[in-house]
């Protein structure tokens, strides 16, 4: 479930709050959007993907929120692993053209 | 918010602050709405799409992260002979030509050492947003984070729009369309797997209540293989795993496609494990760029998923990787209620693959076909419709439970919620399916409607909130609905066939390859129909694999 918004990353494009298909965050004027409904987030880290500033973290968890330690140090690095695996983001390239399903599914049984 | 308590609506009841017309309203922004929108519009349609999230992250395509768009229809035999030939080559055909527009559009597919593109595979995030842009593209008008809460429909009884809210603000809107697609998706009745917690079942209940059928619902206990701690079910990977017991001993029998039933049987009694180690290094290295987030989990918690073993677990897919849903008659997926349309996961699927699928490839396919043909064939008829299909005309909103109802206390939608899951879920209840347990199950569900249907409306508190818990409510009963419809029509077929499974009954009965139509709200009822195509005269593994 989405844990983390670094709010010293973020600029306030609200984009998240767009993006997440189930309204885990609420607008907040001239600030940061807020976690607003946590237990709505389905895990499914769209919001990580379409954060420019990589300012987002959601844990792995799908069932439950994560416990304190297992947010420590969380590092912008890995807040933003999914949207530079994708190959979103200024000077990226998507990485479709790279994807390699072809091979496995001809591979698998 | 509307403020009446009235149980029948009058079109008085239509005042709502945004009010729109078009020709064709399209519900749901997956891959089949995106793609209603795009055909739509190219007959000259004005078209509006409304979303319950946002169009590009909706649905269970794009964070599923490779929808594969092969049309590969082998597993004809595992789906019951269900499938007709007509239908497989008719998608097949269509799916190419889609792939087509996609590298038109600047879709970034593949080349392999020969420099061939390669469009058998498409990357969720990247293929629903280059949808959205291209149903954006095409004029179609996009309404995110408004849900469609009842179908309108005319005094003759067909539909002529939606009704819903608009989740930012809680206002209420009306769109008044000549004829309305539903691409709702499945319903996964909110077990988190991936990216299906806005699939639960709003389309069955709302073209329902406008009369529609649906066809295959007894086609809906697709499990999902995961981690156990994560939402990811992801399965082709674990074609390459080895299941273990808490012992560490493996399991024989155990399997990501023929074994799950395997993993099912043990989970009852003790935690699976999995590792990758049947992966070599060149899989490894495909399998990191092919989907990566199937790793951000592993990589999140210091596990190497082909060195170390993990717990994992199935979670309910239920029709979003079944095959039951809306029935289509006919070959531009229009239900049998005039004006109402069908296409992806919200229709069903039986017609390319039987009662069987793993999902991925057919339910790709089938959304970019199913959405082509639906956008195409509301459009005509909106324009036949024209002349009738002004605002004036009267309608009134189709829905029958949860937003109208003769008074009293509403209904906890949560305790709904998961008193539903509580007969769904259990794979001893689902997994294999057994009379009693069905009948069992079907008794509590049917008190649940009964209490539903007594229950006064959902208060119409307004604002935000209001909307939220609205929605809440129809969900709740939607996914009660399609319980009912699910387990009637597993109650109707005694014998085993696709994915369907009986204990009491565990080989096919040629007597019954037929489709189970199903429908109704109060009083369920389940009706054969006759499979179109006779069976072919011997076993046969169909491929129909193209090459692009």
């Amino acid at each position: 479930m989405i844990e983390l918004l670094d709010a010293a990353r973020c600029t306030a494009c609200n984009i998240c709050v767009q993006a997440c298909p189930t309204r885990v965050f609420e607008a907040v004027p001239d600030a940061p959007p807020r976690i607003a409904r946590q237990a709505d987030c389905q895990t499914c880290f769209m919001c990580e993907l379409y954060c420019p500033e990589d300012a987002l973290y959601v844990a792995p968890f799908a069932d439950r929120p994560a416990v304190a330690a297992e947010l420590e140090g969380v590092s912008a690095a890995q807040a933003g692993a999914y949207r530079r695996a994708v190959g979103w983001g200024r000077g990226r390239r998507s990485t479709a053209a790279d994807d390699a399903s072809y091979e496995l599914l001809g591979r698998a049984h | 918010m509307r403020s009446t308590t009235a149980h029948s609506h009058s079109h008085a009841d239509l005042d709502a602050a945004l009010q729109l017309t078009a020709d064709v309203l399209v519900i749901g922004g997956g891959p089949a709405g995106a793609w209603a929108a795009v055909s739509a519009a190219a007959q000259g349609a004005r078209v509006i799409l409304v979303d319950k999230g946002f169009c590009g992250t909706s649905g269970a395509t794009a964070p599923e992260g490779d929808a594969r768009a092969q049309a590969k229809a082998s597993r004809y035999a595992m789906g019951g002979q269900l499938a007709e030939q007509a239908w497989m080559d008719r998608v097949l055909a269509q799916t190419w030509d889609n792939v087509e527009r996609l590298k038109e559009w600047g879709y970034p597919f593949p080349a392999d050492a020969w420099g061939r593109l390669r469009c058998n595979s498409l990357q969720g995030p990247e293929y629903m947003r280059l949808m959205r842009r291209q149903a954006k593209a095409a004029g179609a008008r996009i309404l995110d984070h408004s849900p469609a809460l009842e179908l309108l429909v005319d005094a003759h009884g067909a539909v002529c729009g939606a009704f819903g809210v608009r989740r930012a603000d809680g206002d209420a809107w009306t769109v008044r369309a000549g004829a309305v697609v539903i691409a709702t998706g499945g319903c996964a009745f909110l077990s988190k797997a991936l990216g299906c917690d806005l699939l639960t079942g709003d389309g069955y209940l709302m073209a329902a209540e406008a009369g529609a059928q649906l066809s295959g619902m007894e086609f809906s206990n697709a499990y999902g293989l995961g981690p156990a701690f994560s939402s990811v079910t992801k399965s082709l990977f674990y074609n390459w795993a080895t299941f273990y017991d808490e012992g560490g001993a493996a399991i024989e029998g155990a399997g990501s496609s023929r074994g799950r039933g395997v993993i099912a049987q043990h989970l009852r009694s003790g935690p699976v494990y999995a590792r990758l180690d049947r992966a070599d290094a060149q899989i490894q290295a495909w399998m990191r760029v092919a989907q990566p987030n199937f790793f951000l989990s592993f990589d999140r918690l210091g596990i190497d998923p082909f060195a170390q073993r993990f717990p994992v677990t199935l979670r309910l897919e239920g029709t979003v990787r079944g095959t039951g849903g809306l029935n289509v008659v006919d070959a531009q997926c229009a239900t049998s209620v005039p004006g109402l349309y069908a296409a992806g996961d919200a229709a069903t699927r039986e017609l390319i693959c039987g009662g069987f699928t793993g999902g991925g490839s057919h339910n790709a396919a089938w959304a970019l076909s199913s959405g082509f043909w639906a956008g195409a064939g509301a459009a005509l008829f909106a324009r036949d419709a024209r002349a009738a299909s002004d605002a004036r005309r009267p309608a009134r909103r189709a829905g029958a439970v949860s937003t109208a109802g003769p008074g009293g206390a509403a209904v906890d939608s949560r305790a709904v919620v998961r008193a539903v899951q509580a007969e769904l879920f259990p794979t001893e209840r689902n997994w294999v399916r057994e009379a009693g347990l069905l009948e069992d199950s079907l008794g509590r569900l049917d008190a649940l409607w009964a209490q539903l249907r007594r229950a006064g409306p959902v208060p119409a508190a307004g604002g935000v909130a209001g909307a939220a818990e609205l929605l809440r409510a129809r969900e709740a009963a939607a996914m009660l609905a399609s319980a009912r419809w699910m387990y009637r029509s597993a109650l109707a077929r005694t014998e085993t066939r696709g994915m369907h499974r009986r204990r009491e009954n565990p080989a096919s009965d040629p007597a019954q390859r037929h489709r189970l139509l199903s429908g109704g709200l109060d009083a369920v009822w389940v009706a054969r129909q006759a499979v179109r195509e006779p069976a072919p005269p011997a076993p046969h593994d169909r491929v129909l694999e193209a090459t692009a």
